[in-house]
């Protein structure tokens, strides 16, 4: 059954979470299959991050499912998630800013043991992202906003993770540096990681993923593929500041 | 002149001792935000268990050498108090990891009264005599300077297991996973890090130094009592606050300062006060120092952050 091809890598249902004594999320279904990028976009407060924080562990559940490669998932901890494949990459980037650059970087390889294939893969995070390379033994909390989204990005990927949730990747940062950020995203895509995407710059996000969903109050209230939901005029007076 | 370099040299002996224990306050501080009050009363376990593995083997084999019977009585007491820092935090912090400031911080204090109970159950309310197994005869390198090798070896002992933990906290992989777990804990489980076990395992190192710090404390005054790790841990405490709490290179260097201005002011007090405070004062500078910081800068001398956690 975990070999079936069309089987869902990640598959949401019901799935429901209480934050703070506020229902965040209402009941959603979501499924994304290998190799998919998918992007998860709403307003403010829709429930998007909690929806990420959920999958990868760091939130309970309050109803529902979790199933990753058709296991459910709901009751293991976060730190046995990554180790299943699952990597997130958190709102506001989550860097540890006493920490050096590379040091940060080798927190990502942290469950893993095979010394080359790490050695190997911070070569090719050096090759995706130069900047990165210039900083290594500075502090990381020195660095700028992208910088520090490119670090965030470049250690999750040392996981080796077969599912990547990013959470706001472009928040707070320059049209140019966004741009160099869904380079690195979308190449991460080609390389076969299957990518779960929340953003609130839904134009950019509909335009690099194949499909997306649209959440409001907890809740999905439309899903289809990128060029389609962009194409919806709802979606367009909603989320691309368009009026209707 | 004499006195100056004498009260340096017994400054650096007890600054050494306070500086272990303050490593220890600082490490759980730093990850947790938990001043633990019971870290002077693991101190003080690690004393009696070492006194007790030693009249044992001084029954058992009266004829050891001192350095084995040392070392065994180490052995014994490093991993008792490792024990009893493993099952506070599993028993009593971990449940409180979310709740309000106030409620570890009472359970802390809690934890010191259990153990100083249960260890006057155990040992009774009598001091005892800590056998001195390394020589107290003073030697006289400097005319007018007295230093005794248990004294060196306190410093020696004390270098080496600061340099040993700099090392683990700096160079390794566990070491990275504590600094991570203390700058966030929720991304180091992102990491895969298994911060429960991360935390424990603070606990554990912290203990392991105590016991340490126990042991030099009563070979070095030569007594051992229920009630001993009181002082000691406050004013180690007060150096963890002195040096930045939070920071392992505060709690050393708070340590030592804390150890030198202490020895310093014991050997010229009497003339700082025209006869009127004796050298059994010597605790006042302490707690001045703790409230001058305190009041003037609450984060210590390399501390950068105190309020950054709740």
């Amino acid at each position: 059954m975990h070999t079936n091809p069309v089987s869902p890598l990640l598959q949401l249902q019901g799935l429901q979470i209480a934050y703070g004594g506020i229902q965040a999320v209402k009941g959603i279904d979501l499924e994304l299959f290998k190799g998919e990028l998918v992007c998860l976009i709403g307003a403010n407060g829709a429930g998007k991050t909690t929806t990420l924080n959920a999958i990868a562990g760091v939130l309970p559940l309050a109803g529902g499912e979790i199933r990753y490669n058709g296991d459910r998932i709901n009751a293991v901890p976060a730190h046995k998630r990554l180790r299943q494949g699952i990597a997130l990459v958190p709102e506001g980037r989550g860097i540890f800013t006493r920490l050096t650059v590379e040091e940060n970087l080798r927190m990502g390889a942290y469950t893993r043991t095979d010394k080359d294939g790490i050695e190997a893969d911070l070569e090719k995070v050096y090759t995706m992202l130069p900047r990165v390379k210039e900083r290594l033994p500075q502090v990381a909390g020195t660095l700028s906003g992208g910088e520090q989204q490119m670090v965030a990005i470049g250690r999750a990927l040392l996981s080796r993770p077969r599912l990547l949730l990013l959470d706001e990747p472009s928040m707070g940062l320059a049209p140019l540096v966004v741009e160099k950020i869904f380079e690195v995203v979308q190449s991460v895509a080609k390389e076969g990681v299957t990518i779960l995407l929340v953003e609130q710059n839904a134009n950019l996000a509909l335009e690099f993923a194949q499909r997306g969903y649209v959440m409001e109050s907890g809740k999905v209230t439309l899903t289809g593929s990128g060029e389609s939901l962009l194409a919806d005029p709802k979606v367009r007076a909603a989320y691309l500041g368009e009026a209707a | 002149m004499e006195t100056l370099i004498q009260q340096i040299l017994n400054g650096l002996v007890i600054g050494s001792v306070y500086a272990l224990i303050a490593l220890g306050y600082t490490m759980v501080y730093g990850i947790l935000g938990l001043i633990n009050f019971a870290h002077g009363d693991v101190l003080m376990v690690g004393a009696l268990t070492a006194l007790q593995t030693m009249l044992f083997l001084m029954g058992f084999a009266p004829g050891m050498s001192p350095v084995v019977m040392l070392t065994i009585a180490l052995a014994v007491a490093i991993p008792v108090c490792m024990m009893i820092g493993f099952t506070m935090e599993r028993l009593a912090y971990r449940r409180l990891r979310n709740a309000p400031r106030l409620a570890p911080l009472i359970t802390a204090i809690g934890m010191s009264f259990l153990l100083q109970t249960v260890a006057m159950i155990i040992w009774g309310r009598n001091y005892h005599t800590f056998p001195q197994l390394i020589s107290t005869t003073p030697m006289q390198p400097i005319e007018g300077v007295f230093v005794t090798p248990v004294q060196l070896t306190i410093i020696g002992v004390s270098a080496l297991i600061m340099i040993g933990l700099m090392l683990l906290v700096n160079k390794t992989r566990i070491g990275r996973a504590m600094r991570a777990t203390a700058e966030n804990h929720r991304v180091a489980s992102l990491m895969g890090v298994d911060t429960n076990a991360v935390i424990a395992f603070t606990f554990v190192i912290g203990a392991a130094l105590a016991a340490v710090a126990g042991v030099m404390f009563a070979s070095n005054y030569g007594i051992a009592h229920y009630g001993m790790g009181f002082m000691p841990g406050l004013k180690a405490f007060t150096a963890a606050v002195l040096g930045g709490i939070g920071n392992l290179g505060g709690a050393m260097l708070g340590g030592i300062t804390l150890g030198l201005v202490e020895s310093l002011g014991a050997g010229y007090i009497e003339h700082l006060t025209f006869g009127f405070l004796n050298s059994s004062y010597q605790d006042i500078f302490a707690f001045i120092i703790l409230g001058l910081v305190l009041i003037f800068k609450p984060t210590g001398l390399l501390g950068e952050r105190v309020s950054d956690r709740a």
